[in-house]
């Protein structure tokens, strides 16, 4: 039976939505703060920001990370900038226009009054991060300085160097570390969350395993909040950081939370490509590269010429010329599938023939090799470092990578997922991007949830509940605990021949040739029968060495691993249930004679929810749930950057 | 010579191995085979690490995550030297284009008191978190702040404050002094915040507490030798141990005065 998800948008026109509920919400008195316990688990962006701001109100707080110290959450890799609808440059911004381009640059697969409410908090985040001393760039005034970025045709991007990310976890870290010196968050380092623990089908803890030691833990709750990032590792290569995953929304997910739009996920069009098997990773070139650097292939199929002594008119820069308005500056899903299209035509450079150009020999030209320097001094130093060529002389060579995941724990307007007092920040949550995110919106939205809106609404779920008193010797922690040590033992026990990283990457692989930059029904049937074959050898063939008792590497990327292995089937369900192009998105049979994603906005114009129903030996199942939207601001029309 | 595909390297490694704190720790030689000079350094490593799973071994721990010099996480020292041979580059970022076929690599993880070994080449960094706690932040609680241009910063104090805030917490300043001191990781961290106008008001205070939470956790003390910016993937400029010395003077000397 479908149940009708309820978002709980408040009513009202859009720019006083936010206002009003801030407003109609119930407050839980300063007094009664110090009575509550929450868990945050994750340190990211999302995570600190709501420790921090939580702490600060007199909630008792416990957080969690994986990380030997919470400053080193995948955030910290963040290269390019954070949006805000400040309009210091004067050239037209505004909410309206930042809400405008977010809803338009997720392909109208988002919630208007989340985007609406992002772009009026956008610049709250931008004077609370100065007030921590966050070294954003300035101009010689003293005055901070912005850039631009894909999918936007103002300069509303905040950046510290490359490294925005950096400085701005660093100041959220800061922020909860100043709470943690007094006593109102406790930190649990080097902790996994494993499980999800329901009283009264309530979220009233969870359970971890403790990286270190090895020992397992309990830990009870008035609520928990999860802000444990993306999923974009079930692809094996991705940027993302390795430890990245998603075992806790998964865990969540199999206690009741939904899942939505999980095909959703963004492939960067600017990476650095892969070199050869052993490859763990790759490395993504910030976005904002594309503000000076011109995309091109050779016009000539096996043009094997070094870039330097192509001249111009052998030279396509396709980007330009398909897309004259927004040039180099379209929108990721676009850059990347056009990047891809060039490549299947057999014009893709180096070695492995799956690369374009990045050239930035123009820009040299015009304003100095110095001004670039200051702009992306540390992305070039990066370049070099891994791939031995220096990009001041020789072109980048740049291919799409997986990056991002738009789809998460389904949550409403309030940040609750399906499950009562399990909130959902950050990446981790599938609300504001629609089918794709644009650049620099992703840590804007971590910490608009964590500083502004988690406070708020968390305290709204606790003045509304009467919550009986539950501590970790309650049953429900017993049989979680019981849970986790049973799967730990299974890894032990199979006694198999192949290691963890050999089933991860293949079915990264799969993924990648399958679920990847375009899909189809026939493969997206297929793979689903291929993953569950990966994931039943998995479970008969897996080497597991060390100890369970002790920090122990292999282990933690096993129960990862497995996850990711369910997790991957129902990427593939919903890409394949989704029957349009979208976004990221992108079905083969769904396409416009130009090859753009072609949207089914009467069938498909919603969010689809997935709830976990059960699992047989080896078959899954999910009932797929519905969440309307509609678009009574934004206009639902074809997108174009022509 | 638009990427040329890498070369195969033979290499011996001797690497530390040790099961836990208070185990005893040895050197173990493997050998790499076949290795690609364009592989990363910690690639190499996971793929000794797979052999080492499917012959039914441990795995060599480390710790690593981003992969790209921004976290923090990886600490190794490479024959002798933290990160490894190349200036201003964090371990994942070495790649094997710079050793040569037969090589012979060692591999050890950072040594100091305050960082006590974890498992193999893993140290516990915590003590870096708790001098942070103490001081390394601006007292501004959420929904506090001005009109982020309210306070304009010129340019060239801002450049200099992100400098120092580059720090990425690795710690490899402390492995590389031979007094195991953490004065590069602190004095940047003061640095930034003390080059911005909103770090002012506790500017001071700032200072003492940080200056006496690194004592006590046990990190050595500095004699200026400068191995530490020399070691720094982010090259953090041993000026700002000058700058923290001055001020931990000033604030020490007016702390002082108002005892007495
Ligand atoms: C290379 C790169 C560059 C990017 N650049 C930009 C940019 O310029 N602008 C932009 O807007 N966005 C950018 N993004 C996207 C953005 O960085 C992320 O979406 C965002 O930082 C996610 O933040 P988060 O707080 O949700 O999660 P994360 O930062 O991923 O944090 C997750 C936290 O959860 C913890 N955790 C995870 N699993 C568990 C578990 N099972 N148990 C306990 N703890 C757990 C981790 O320890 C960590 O603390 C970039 C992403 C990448 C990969
Ligand atoms: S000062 Fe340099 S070496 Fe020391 S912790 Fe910071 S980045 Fe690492
Ligand atoms: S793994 Fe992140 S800095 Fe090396």
């Amino acid at each position: 039976m479908s149940v009708k998800l309820d978002a709980n948008i408040p009513e009202g026109p859009i720019e006083q939505k936010w206002d009003k509920h801030r407003f109609s919400m119930k407050l839980v008195n300063p007094a009664n703060k110090r009575k509550y316990q929450v868990i945050v688990v994750g340190t990211g962006l999302a995570g600190a920001s709501a420790s921090a701001s939580l702490a600060e109100l007199g909630y008792n707080v416990k957080t969690f990370c994986i990380h030997d110290s919470p400053r080193r959450a995948h955030s910290i890799a963040a290269q390019g900038g954070i949006n805000a609808a400040k309009n210091y440059p004067n050239d037209g911004d505004s909410i309206y226009r930042l809400f405008y381009d977010t809803v338009k640059g997720g392909d109208f697969r988002a919630r208007e009054a989340n985007v609406y409410r992002l772009a009026q908090i956008s610049n709250l985040i931008i004077d609370q991060c100065v007030a921590q001393g966050v070294p954003f760039a300035r101009e010689y005034g003293g005055l901070l300085d912005n850039r631009s970025f894909g999918g936007a045709q103002v300069s509303r991007t905040f950046y510290a160097r490359g490294q925005t990310g950096q400085q701005l976890l660093l100041g959220a870290y800061s922020a909860m570390m100043r709470q943690v010196g007094l006593g109102k968050v406790k930190l649990f380092p080097r902790r996994e969350m494993l499980d999800l623990v329901l009283v009264d089908g309530k979220a009233r803890g969870i359970t971890v395993r403790n990286l270190t030691t090895g020992e397992i833990e309990s830990h009870a709750a008035d609520a928990v909040v999860l802000a444990t990032g993306g999923y974009g590792n079930v692809y094996f290569l991705s940027t993302n950081a390795m430890k990245s995953n998603v075992t806790a929304a998964w865990r969540c997910h199999k206690k009741g939370a939904f899942f939505a739009n999980p095909c959703f996920t963004q492939i960067h069009p600017t990476c650095i490509p892969r070199s050869g098997d052993y490859q763990s990773k790759l490395t993504l070139m910030s976005e904002s590269l594309r503000n000076d650097g011109r995309v091109w292939v050779p016009k000539n199929k096996g043009d094997a010429r070094p870039p330097q002594q192509i001249p111009e008119e052998d030279r396509d820069y396709y980007l330009e010329r398909v897309y004259p308005s927004f040039g180099n500056l379209v929108p990721r899903d676009v850059a990347s599938r056009q990047a891809k299209f060039r490549v299947d035509e057999g014009r893709g450079v180096g070695p492995t023939e799956e690369a374009v150009y990045l050239d930035f020999g123009d820009s040299i030209r015009r304003l100095g090799q110095k001004a670039i320097e200051a702009k992306y001094g540390n992305l070039f130093q990066m370049y070099e470092k891994i791939t031995g060529e220096n990009p001041y002389e020789v072109p980048m060579r740049i291919f799409p990578a997986v990056h991002y995941t738009m789809g998460g724990l389904w949550v409403d307007y309030n940040l609750q997922s399906s499950v009562p007092g399990l909130h959902v920040l950050g990446e981790a949550n599938f609300s504001d991007h629609g089918a794709n995110r644009l650049g620099a919106s992703a840590l804007m939205q971590g910490l608009a949830d964590g500083y502004f809106i988690i406070p708020y609404t968390l305290g709204n779920y606790l003045a509304g509940q009467d919550l009986v008193k539950v501590d970790e010797s309650h049953q429900a922690f017993k049989d979680s605990q019981q849970e986790v040590r049973a799967k730990t033992d299974k890894f032990f026990s199979i006694q198999g021949s192949k290691s963890v990283d050999e089933f991860h990457r293949e079915l990264g692989q799969l993924m990648w040739n399958f679920v990847g930059m375009s899909r189809n029904a026939h493969g997206l049937e297929e793979v689903q029968n291929r993953i569950a074959g990966v994931r039943e050898e998995f479970w008969q063939n897996l080497k597991m060495t060390g100890q369970r008792d002790y920090r122990n590497d292999e282990l933690e990327k096993a129960g990862r691993v497995a996850d990711f292995l369910e997790m991957g089937e129902l990427m593939a369900k919903d890409a394949l249930e989704r029957r349009e192009s979208c976004g990221g998105h992108f079905r083969e049979e769904y396409q416009t004679p130009e090859n753009e994603a072609l949207r089914d906005d009467d069938k498909f114009c919603h969010v689809a929810a997935y709830e976990y129903q059960s699992q047989d030996s080896h078959k899954m199942a999910w009932q797929r749930h519905q969440e309307e939207l509609s678009f009574e601001y934004v206009k639902l029309t074809t997108r174009s950057y022509k | 010579m638009a990427g040329t595909a890498g070369k195969a390297l033979n290499l011996k490694l001797k690497v530390w191995r040790q099961a836990g704190p208070d185990k005893e720790g040895r050197f173990v030689e493997y050998e790499a085979r076949n290795i690609s000079s364009d592989a990363s350094f910690l690639e190499m490593l996971d793929v000794i690490n797979v052999d080492l799973v499917k012959s039914g071994q441990e795995p060599i721990e480390f710790d690593h995550d981003c992969r790209e010099g921004i976290c923090g996480s990886c600490s190794m020292v490479i024959n002798g030297s933290p990160h490894g041979p190349d200036r201003g580059t964090a371990t994942c970022q070495l790649h094997m284009r710079r050793f040569r076929d037969g090589e012979t690599i060692v591999i050890e993880p950072f040594r100091a008191k305050a960082f006590p070994i974890v498992k193999d080449l893993a140290v516990d960094r915590s003590a870096f978190d708790r001098i942070m706690q103490v001081g390394g932040f601006i007292s501004v609680n959420t929904g506090n702040a001005p009109d982020a241009n309210s306070l304009p910063v010129p340019k060239e104090n801002a450049d200099m404050a992100f400098a120092a805030a580059t720090c990425i917490g690795c710690g490899a300043c402390v492995a590389a002094c031979k007094n195991a001191s953490a004065s590069l990781f602190v004095s940047a961290k003061l640095a930034h915040l003390a080059l911005l106008p909103q770090g002012q008001a506790e500017r001071e205070q700032r200072t003492l507490s940080m200056v006496a939470q690194m004592d006590e956790e046990g990190f050595g003390a500095c004699t200026n030798t400068g191995a530490c910016s020399a070691a720094c993937p982010k090259e953090i400029d041993l000026e700002n141990i000058a700058r923290m010395n001055r001020d931990y003077f000033k604030a020490s000397l007016r702390e002082r005065s108002e005892k007495s």
